[in-house]
């Protein structure tokens, strides 16, 4: 067995390796070299050096974008994060109803970014008119807010089930054997809770970065980027780098952009999992 | 027995995995949401090419990806007679509204790219001027009645024709105008209108209206017809006096009365301007075709939705005053779509969409149902008259000695510039931002983006 296995590798590696290949390190490979190019469709590439990525960095509007999406990510990381672990908790206590609470909480996360993005815009606006408070498009705070209720309305019951599994993997022999030790409810939750639960604190915290990061079909359809490219963030931004202006010098300068925004979501989620690693604890 | 057993399931779940891991690397490959919409309205078509009698081999296809939502239905019919007529293959594949630009990107990065697509002008011009055919010398150029529809190249060659003329303008409402005591004739300056939409505004509730003016939806469905088609008449009055066409620099003399117009607007209006922003272009065309307004912006592709709800001569569109030359201004008449040719397309394909563009607009089936079923003008020699009220009134207009306003917003730099003007005008509209904001974006904003163009 294991000598065949070692005989007929490329037969099973070989398809996965292809179907990668096509999939991702082609495409990526082209990626980067089309962010050195000028381009109007794949057919007719103009190489031009590196001058695209000079223009990346004196584009305003990309540094702003930057700005806005680091600081929509850690409010919406934490917020999504600090909800979901809470009631995560709450259903986790044997009550009745917790199966029903569950599915309910998940089922935002069904619904497309797009459409949920319309949804929340006539609600929001709706309201902020009943307050007589300038509409979603008008004022960069209530954007902003807007995108941190949304994102939070749609991913805190997906990350919930995610520390729901990581609390359910708390034994309770531990715990009790805290309590015997005379621990209060505080000191369990974060004795021995928190560093138990660590690797779903970790793939949520990732989860949640990086789609913060990414976020575009909700930007898109809630904000926008109104007023006046205030709330766009930066997937948003390098879209429109593409198709908001004439000519084919923008395609590269945009393709430029979009490496950049790569290597910051690579490095931010590197350094978020080394940190997060290193608090993860064997039970 | 038992390991061979334990091999065949291990190679079994890895040929799943492979196919799973295909699944999955496709999705990501998949691109833009614009081509997936693209995609969901082309499958009727699809079917239908194969249904179709096997072209004679060799004999090309069409592929039309189509700028006009509103004419979907009728291009479909018209794809599919042709089909009918002579055997060749007409795939016809409408972009959503607003998309244009995003789905012809996408498509055109395709093997089977579309052999016949629409730039919207010169500035349009400059993303696909590759990618047309020239189209001197050929049939459908001969037959403009023009030559003031030919977009050219730098070099000259013609690469697209204006298939379409309409105009826009202010669409009224006769009837509720005639409940206020007034008629269209009462109005032939924006002093007249301003006074009479004053008027309307102050007596709705007895004349029955929510307001003189549909809403002035800001949202992406409607703004282009403040930021693109007004602006466009700030432009027009400036390239006329200074006897030009085209400009890198736009000084923005004629912003005030683009100021007092868009003033009107929001102000004798069915809805708080502060509402604004939220507003479709929906919202405001449900309001004229509900009686809740006398006034709405728009142009003559309106005018088969209008038409289910009102008569004739019920409605009328009156050029848009602005103050500058009212006695001799016409409605708003010109051409953003022109037709390209796929110069990377097979000769084949490129004789087979020439032969298309003919047949629609010099057969009879094909001119009149451009006429007819679409309500289109087409600026060919071959044209049906089109019954269409709206172009009717501007020939009319135009026959009586008014100056038709020809559409300068083909030279608006950049998106990126309608878009900042946009938000300008919205955020003025809502009194969270001034005009002077307005007059930036429009005026510094157009230098700044003509730069970037180049």
């Amino acid at each position: 067995m294991e000598k065949s296995i070692r005989k007929y590798w490329p037969v099973f590696v070989l398809p996965t390796m292809a179907a990668f290949t096509i999939g991702f390190i082609w495409p990526f490979i082209w990626g980067l070299y089309l962010s050195l190019c000028k381009f109007q469709t794949l057919k007719k590439v103009t190489f031009i050096g590196l001058s695209n990525y000079t223009k990346v960095f004196e584009d305003a509007t990309f540094v702003h974008a930057f700005g806005f999406t680091a600081l929509f990510t850690i409010v919406s990381t934490l917020t999504i994060n600090i909800l979901a672990f809470f009631l995560a908790m709450l259903l986790t206590r044997k009550a009745r109803g917790t199966n029903v609470f569950r599915t309910i909480f998940f089922m935002p996360n069904l619904i497309g970014g797009i459409v949920l993005g319309y949804i929340w815009q006539s609600l929001l606006n709706g309201l902020l008119s009943k307050w007589g408070m300038p509409l979603l498009a008008l004022s960069a705070k209530e954007g902003f807010w807007g995108l941190v209720i949304l994102m939070g309305w749609q991913q805190i019951g997906y990350m919930m089930i995610i520390y729901i599994a990581g609390l359910q993997n708390v034994s309770p022999d531990l715990i009790e054997a805290a309590e015997i030790d005379g621990a209060t409810s505080w000191q369990v939750l974060k004795s021995v809770k928190i560093p138990i639960v660590m690797p779903s604190i970790t793939i949520c915290t990732f989860l949640t970065l990086t789609n913060s990061f990414k976020l575009f079909d909700q930007n898109l359809s809630l904000t926008n980027g109104e007023p006046a490219k205030n709330t766009q963030m930066l997937a948003l931004n390098i879209y429109e780098t593409y198709y908001a202006r004439s000519g084919a010098s923008w395609k590269g300068i945009g393709q430029a952009k979009a490496v950049v925004f790569f290597l910051i979501v690579v490095v931010i989620s590197l350094v978020q999992l080394r940190f997060t690693r290193s608090k993860e604890v064997q039970a | 027995m038992k390991k061979k057993l334990v091999s065949v399931l291990l190679t079994a779940s890895m040929a799943a995995a492979v196919l799973a891991g295909c699944g999955g690397a496709s999705a990501p490959a998949a691109a833009p949401a614009a081509q997936e919409e693209a995609k969901e309205e082309a499958p009727a078509e699809e079917k239908e090419e194969a249904a179709a009698p096997a072209a004679e081999a060799g004999a090309g296809k069409v592929y039309y990806l189509n700028f006009k939502p509103e004419a979907d239905p009728q291009w479909q019919e018209l794809a599919k007679a042709y089909t009918e007529e002579t055997g060749v293959p007409v795939t016809v594949v409408t972009a959503a509204s607003g998309e244009y630009e995003t789905t012809l990107q996408a498509e055109m990065a395709k093997s089977d790219a579309p052999t016949l697509f629409q730039v919207n002008g010169p500035v349009g011009l400059k993303n696909w001027a590759d990618y047309c055919y020239d189209l001197t010398g050929s049939d459908i150029v001969n037959n403009l009645t023009s030559d003031a529809f030919e977009l050219k190249n730098e070099d000259g060659s013609i690469a697209g024709v204006g298939y379409v003329i309409e105009s826009y303008g202010i669409i009224t409402n006769k009837t509720l105008l005639e409940k206020a005591g007034y008629t269209v004739d009462d109005i032939k300056s924006f002093d007249d209108l301003k006074k009479i939409a004053d008027d309307i505004q102050a007596r709705k509730d007895e004349i029955g209206v929510k307001g003189a003016f549909a809403s002035t939806g800001m949202d992406g469905s409607s703004d282009w017809r403040f930021k693109t088609h007004l602006a466009n008449l700030p432009i027009y009055y400036e390239y006329q006096a200074d006897g030009i066409d085209q400009t890198d620099a736009i000084k923005g003399d004629f912003l005030d009365n683009y100021k007092n117009v868009f003033d009107l607007y929001i102000t004798d209006s069915t809805c708080d301007p502060k509402e604004l922003s939220a507003k479709t272009g929906d919202d405001a065309r449900n309001e004229f075709l509900n009686g809740e307004a006398v006034f709405y912006q728009n142009g003559s592709w309106e005018y088969s939705s209008l038409a289910e709800k009102f008569t004739d001569d019920e409605i009328a569109m009156i050029p848009i005053y602005f103050g500058v030359d009212d006695a001799n201004q016409g409605l708003c008449t010109g051409t953003e779509n022109y037709w390209c040719v796929n110069a990377e397309a097979s000769d084949d394909d490129i004789q087979a969409t020439l032969d298309f563009i003919n047949w629609c607009t010099s057969s009879e089936t094909g001119a009149s149902c451009m006429a007819n079923d679409m309500g289109f003008v087409i600026p060919f020699k071959t044209a049906v008259e089109s019954p269409n009220v709206f172009v009717k009134q501007d020939n009319e207009m135009t026959a009586g000695g008014k100056t038709p306003v020809s559409w300068n917003f083909t030279t608006m730099p950049s998106e990126n510039w309608k878009n900042g003007v946009g938000s300008a005008l919205t955020a003025y509209a809502a009194g969270t931002g001034d005009w002077d904001a307005v007059v930036t974006a429009f005026v510094d904003g157009w230098a700044t983006e003509y730069a970037l163009n180049e």
